[in-house]
């Protein structure tokens, strides 16, 4: 019998089975910020294990709060920065080369396909869409990934979802993974693994399979994987040249951690894009979802364009093409965040920032800031929010605030109308 | 190990998500102790008053499904044990914030529909205690004169190692040599 990609990387990092059902794997890469890190780090030196498995395999950010808006968040940023600097953690981002952590942290190469990832912070199944096994976690597991270099977790079983069809204009990976969310509901991938399949995915980039592996975690699943391909090498190629020589020789190292074909998988699910609209969240819960064009007249306060789901610069792209020559509606902010300071320079470059700054935007600096109502763009009560981040939660970016999900190309519209808008009219 | 057992906060919903738990704008805090005050703030649900009586007596709280989703913020178990709530019983769980429980050395019960509509309707005569036996795997629900009503639950070998052994540093740190 075949093997998921799950399956293959589980048995490739068994380091104990302490208990049926129950399997503690060694881990590849330890990621940490400062917002989940802290406490760990305290709890270690309370109980005089201020140690790290590997340096080289620790990679730490402060992206949460950046830079540090009082003293508390500068109080978390100096514990990190101070413990990066005593274990000799050379992969060390803080301001001036920081970022969102998962836009970040794959921009730099240290996501390869096989990987086993943890991190203090649930959308770390955004690294699956490198064909990892990668997981969010609390403190505590942070802790002991941190010392011990393991983690335990129960097998998970996997949904596989086959993406197949012909994407419409004016739909994203973001629409895709919102469809799918309606469809599971914010529980219906509890303890599973996604695997994203299909023509849609094998042709979708690097930023788009990460957009829809970030959202699995809405579901409920452990992790979202996309099978590692060409596509996947050509991403990751400045950093692996050195060690394969050539594309294809690594293209096929990588396919050892593809799903084997008579793999068996806990149940499918068929998603056909061709008939795809855009879509939006309109409450409290990621699974409320609907058509762009049958929410009515909803009107906005601010819009979001950032995030570890769209902050990447594909996504700048995508919303600059819109917002280009357009200004935004009369009482409505725009904030626009790119997600890493790579990102940043890059739209820079391209112009990507003067078009948002000549239609009224504020770019702020890499951050996750607004997203989780921490800073750069909390809202007031009952302001409302047109946002490309991954979560719509009951005050998440701000106390009695209302955020809508959606496409960057759906924020970029619906800020030049100052309602709810589908990109579609301005493509 | 901890202490489990005590009055009963009922929250009849479902898909109570950690930012309602605790909101992130207080994840910049570093004392466990400081989130004490803040615990489940903006949880909007009917008959539910944040800071009340009700929530301030509770160590044990019954909900529905897919209690602790959303944000991995072991935050929110810290903010449930400062409070002296060291037990949660639900229909089910996110993973993340069950395993945080756990790794805590705190119990994550889930017990089916029916069991969890039974407690439900004994607060219905008034407050409700919950006595939890380790040993013997049975939750016993009381309301004034009426109950008790005698649980059964089911704990993995795995999560029962991690609550008597205080938690999975404890546990960890006694079987994996340090890396």
């Amino acid at each position: 019998m075949g093997k998921t990609i799950t399956e293959k990387i589980f048995d490739a990092h068994v380091k104990d089975t302490p208990f049926e059902g129950v399997v503690v794997l060694s881990l590849d890469v330890v990621f940490c910020h400062e917002i989940t890190t802290p406490i760990a780090i305290a709890d270690l030196v309370w109980r005089e294990k201020d140690r790290v498995f590997d340096a080289s395999r620790i990679k730490a950010v402060i992206d949460h709060v950046t830079p540090s808006k009082d003293t508390k968040s500068a109080t978390q940023a100096k514990i990190m920065r101070d413990w990066a600097r005593r274990h000799g953690i050379r992969d060390f981002f803080d301001v001036g080369s920081n970022g969102v952590c998962h836009a970040l942290f794959p921009e730099k190469g240290f996501v390869r396909p096989g990987y086993t990832v943890i991190m203090g912070d649930s959308h770390t199944c955004t690294y699956g869409a490198f064909g990892a096994f990668a997981a969010g976690v609390g403190t505590t597991d942070l802790e002991v990934g941190i010392l011990k270099g393991v983690c335990a977790f129960r097998r998970p079983a996997t949904m596989r979802l086959d993406i197949e069809g012909h994407m419409p204009k004016g739909v994203y990976a973001k629409d895709i993974i919102l469809e799918i969310i309606r469809r599971l509901t914010v529980s219906g991938a509890t303890n599973k693994v996604m695997e994203f399949r299909g023509n849609v995915v094998e042709s979708m980039s690097m930023d788009e399979r990460m957009t829809l592996a970030n959202m699995a975690v809405e579901a409920g699943a452990t992790s979202g994987l996309c099978m590692p391909d060409t596509v996947t090498v050509d991403y990751l190629w400045t950093h692996i040249k050195g060690e394969f020589g050539d594309k294809k020789k690594a293209a096929e190292t990588y396919a050892r951690w593809r799903s084997d074909d008579d793999a068996q998988y806990e149940s499918t699910l068929a998603v056909d894009v061709s008939h795809l609209e855009p879509l939006v969240t309109v409450g409290y819960k990621p699974d409320q979802v609907k058509k762009v064009s049958e929410v009515g007249d909803v009107r906005i306060d601010q819009v979001y364009i950032g995030s570890c789901t769209n902050g990447r610069l594909s996504d700048l792209r995508v919303a600059a093409a819109i917002a280009r020559g357009h200004k935004l509606a009369d009482g409505v902010r725009g904030i626009v965040c790119p997600a890493t300071t790579d990102v940043y320079r890059q739209a820079m470059k391209e112009g990507l920032l003067e078009v948002f700054m000549d239609a009224g935007y504020c770019v702020t600096n890499p951050t996750c800031g607004a997203c989780l109502g921490m800073s750069n763009g909390v809202l007031a009560e009952k302001e409302v929010c047109a946002s490309t981040t991954n979560r719509n939660f009951n005050g998440r970016m701000g106390k009695g605030g209302m955020v809508h999900l959606m496409s960057p190309a759906s924020a970029a519209a619906s800020g030049i109308t100052g309602r709810i808008a589908d990109p579609r009219e301005f493509l | 190990m901890k202490q489990f057992g005590g009055p009963v906060l009922f929250l009849d919903r479902r898909d109570i998500n950690t930012d309602e738990i605790i909101p992130a704008k207080y994840l910049t805090e570093v004392d466990k102790a400081a989130l004490g005050p803040h615990v489940l703030e903006d949880l909007k649900l009917e008959g539910f008053e944040p800071g009340g009586s009700a929530l301030r007596s509770a160590r044990v709280i019954v909900t529905r499904e897919n209690f602790g989703c959303g944000s991995s913020r072991e935050h929110a178990p810290w903010a449930l044990e400062v409070n002296d709530i060291t037990v949660v019983i639900a229909e089910s769980f996110a993973r993340i914030f069950r395993q945080n429980m756990f790794n805590c050395g705190m119990l994550a019960i889930e017990l089916p529909k029916r069991d969890i509509d039974t407690a439900f309707a004994l607060a219905r005569s008034g407050p409700v205690e919950c006595a939890v036996d380790l040993d013997r795997k049975t939750l016993l629900f009381t309301a004034g004169g009426c109950g008790p009503a005698n649980v059964a639950f089911v704990l993995g070998q795995f999560e029962e190692a991690l609550v008597r052994a205080g938690g999975w540093v404890e546990f960890a740190d006694s079987r994996y040599a340090s890396g």
